[in-house]
């Protein structure tokens, strides 16, 4: 089965960051509807300072390419996402254990301890229409499909399509984290931006696995 | 779009070269985006550290000076800065006394705040402490969302938070003094326009022609409803009549009333809006015993405005008239 390299994780983040400048207009219009119009702006920004910092200053192991990825992203973004986005790198690093190559299991287990960093750092229970609705379906079908003696590759493409119908779940609710949730009921009937990047990054880590092809 | 640009992308870096060059008075660290007084840091004052995104000018670079404000950090347009900068920012104006974080209620710079502070205690033996200002009473239902917004509240508590500062009060009085002044104002706001965040090139909303938005914030975010436009006086209704039902602000002290435009409106119409506000007051029984009318917490080019007003004892009146000397407020020096 496979595991998951400095070069693996690499892949990840330069697959995250090109979907990133793909989507930024359609992060950033998501994030106009019921925030402040920079979602897009913010996270094109942040991931293209990992991607430049991975060819600057390459990482020995995952751990310090997790760290290292997590302390640009709270240099970088700013607002909200930055913290975010950054505490789930920051969080994943240490629960690798040290290892040079990730096991399924130990990827799955840092995705989840990224996960919880993000809940303690931004305090969001499920269905408050934030990046953790997408996050929160996504680990646990990681988990499942795990569990069930799945492939890795196979896995993450059932935790991709978790987060995706995570993201797309968060169209009718009222926000109750964040910038929407000044808008109250209006907030309903909008994608949530931060579940929607949040998708993304979940698709990457798939599409980077699948990419590795079988061991 | 029609804007003074050479890129979006540069935007806020070439502004603060402008802030450096149009006042010597204060030093910008570019790297960093921190902008502080020249004089910083103040031995055995204690420092006050505020900051947000950018697009409110005159807030928040405007308020550093003596009187009010040691340092702001400033983040891109509408975005919190991060906390590498509020850390560095902390170094700059701790004269040995501690500093005090003054964070506008918003997810992101809350979050910052927080990290710098966790950074500034594992580098330094800094004292710091922060205070949450939270004013925006057009967030309803405050427990279920991210809490109420800070807005115009910043400019009574950093004024008068600054002056107290110059007379040496310490870091915990500090931190009492300005949630005193936070818990005694209230403010809610409305728009005419949507604004133009550069990096976006189109207005926020579409906002028609006969219709506004009532509860909005500072971010170009859509406010609580939207409603057909109406008179100054009818929407001087729909601002004040919330602000007294949240608070009451009659009895024996005087308020200020702060009259704020949101960055595209006329002081024509503000001042216009201040007599149809003192005018509603007066029938409250609510006493203006000071008044501030302008642009000070603005969000890009959104016509509009806010009012907030601030209860003021003695000791807090004393405060506001204390000498203060910034791009934004100037009296007594």
């Amino acid at each position: 089965m496979a595991a998951v390299d400095v070069d693996g994780l690499e892949r990840w983040l330069r697959l995250f960051a090109s979907s990133v400048a793909e989507q930024q207009d359609t992060l950033t219009a998501l994030d106009a509807a019921i925030g402040d119009a920079d979602h897009g702006a913010n996270m094109n920004r942040g991931m293209t300072a990992v991607v430049d910092a991975l060819a600057a200053t390459p990482a020995d192991d995952p751990a310090a390419l997790l760290k290292q990825t997590g302390m640009v992203l709270v240099r970088s973004v700013g607002g909200a996402s930055g913290p975010l986005y950054g505490t789930f790198f920051l969080r994943m690093a240490p629960a690798t254990g040290g290892a040079s190559a990730l096991e399924p299991e130990v990827f799955a287990k840092a995705l989840r301890a990224g996960v919880e960093g993000v809940v303690s750092r931004g305090k969001a229970e499920l269905g408050d229409k934030t990046m953790y609705d997408a996050l929160a379906p996504a680990v646990d079908a990681l988990d499942a499909a795990l569990g069930a003696g799945d492939p890795l590759a196979d896995a993450l493409r059932a935790a991709s399509a978790a987060a995706d119908q995570g993201r797309d779940a968060t169209i009718p609710l009222v926000a109750r984290k964040g910038r929407a949730s000044y808008l109250g009921d209006r907030s309903a009937d909008h994608q949530d931006p931060g579940a929607t990047s949040a998708a993304l990054l979940i698709a990457a880590a798939a599409a980077a696995v699948a990419e590795q092809g079988p061991p | 779009m029609k804007k003074l640009l050479n890129d979006p992308a540069n935007l806020v870096a070439e502004s603060l070269r402008g802030v450096e060059r149009a006042h010597p008075e204060l030093r910008v660290d570019h790297d960093q985006r921190i902008i502080y007084r020249a004089d910083a840091p103040v031995t055995g004052k204690v420092g006050l550290l505020s900051g947000g995104g950018s697009g409110h000018e005159p807030a928040h670079a405007g308020f550093i000076g003596p009187g009010m404000l040691d340092a702001v950090c400033a983040g891109e347009v509408f975005t919190s800065p991060v906390p590498d900068q509020m850390a560095e920012a902390t170094k700059k104006v701790d004269g040995g006394a501690g500093v005090l974080h003054l964070v506008w209620n918003y997810t992101g710079d809350v979050m910052n705040f927080d990290m710098a502070a966790e950074l500034a205690a594992a580098e330094t033996d800094t004292a710091v402490e922060a205070v949450v200002i939270n004013d925006d009473v057009a967030v309803e239902d405050s427990l279920f969302t991210a809490g109420r917004r800070g807005t115009g509240a910043a400019v009574p508590v950093e004024k008068i938070v600054g002056a107290a500062a110059e007379q040496g009060r310490s870091l915990t009085e500090l931190a009492d003094l300005a949630r005193r002044v936070n818990d005694n104002s209230r403010s809610m706001g409305m728009a005419l326009t949507s604004c133009t965040v550069p990096a976006k090139g189109s207005p926020t909303f579409d906002l028609p022609e006969n219709e506004m938005e009532i509860g909005i914030g500072i971010h170009g975010e859509p406010g609580r409803r939207r409603v057909p436009i109406a008179t100054a006086r009818e929407i001087a209704e729909m601002l004040v009549e919330p602000l007294l039902a949240d608070r009451d602000f009659t009895g024996g002290d005087g308020v200020l009333l702060f009259v704020n435009g949101m960055g595209a409106t006329p002081m024509l119409e503000l001042h216009l809006m201040y007599a149809e506000v003192a005018a509603l007051l007066d029938k409250a029984g609510v006493v203006p015993v000071r008044s501030l009318v302008g642009p000070y917490v603005t969000s890009l080019d959104m016509a509009g405005c806010s009012v907030t007003l601030a209860r003021l004892d003695d000791d807090l009146l004393r405060l506001w008239d204390a000498p203060v000397a910034t791009l934004a407020l100037r009296w007594g020096m």
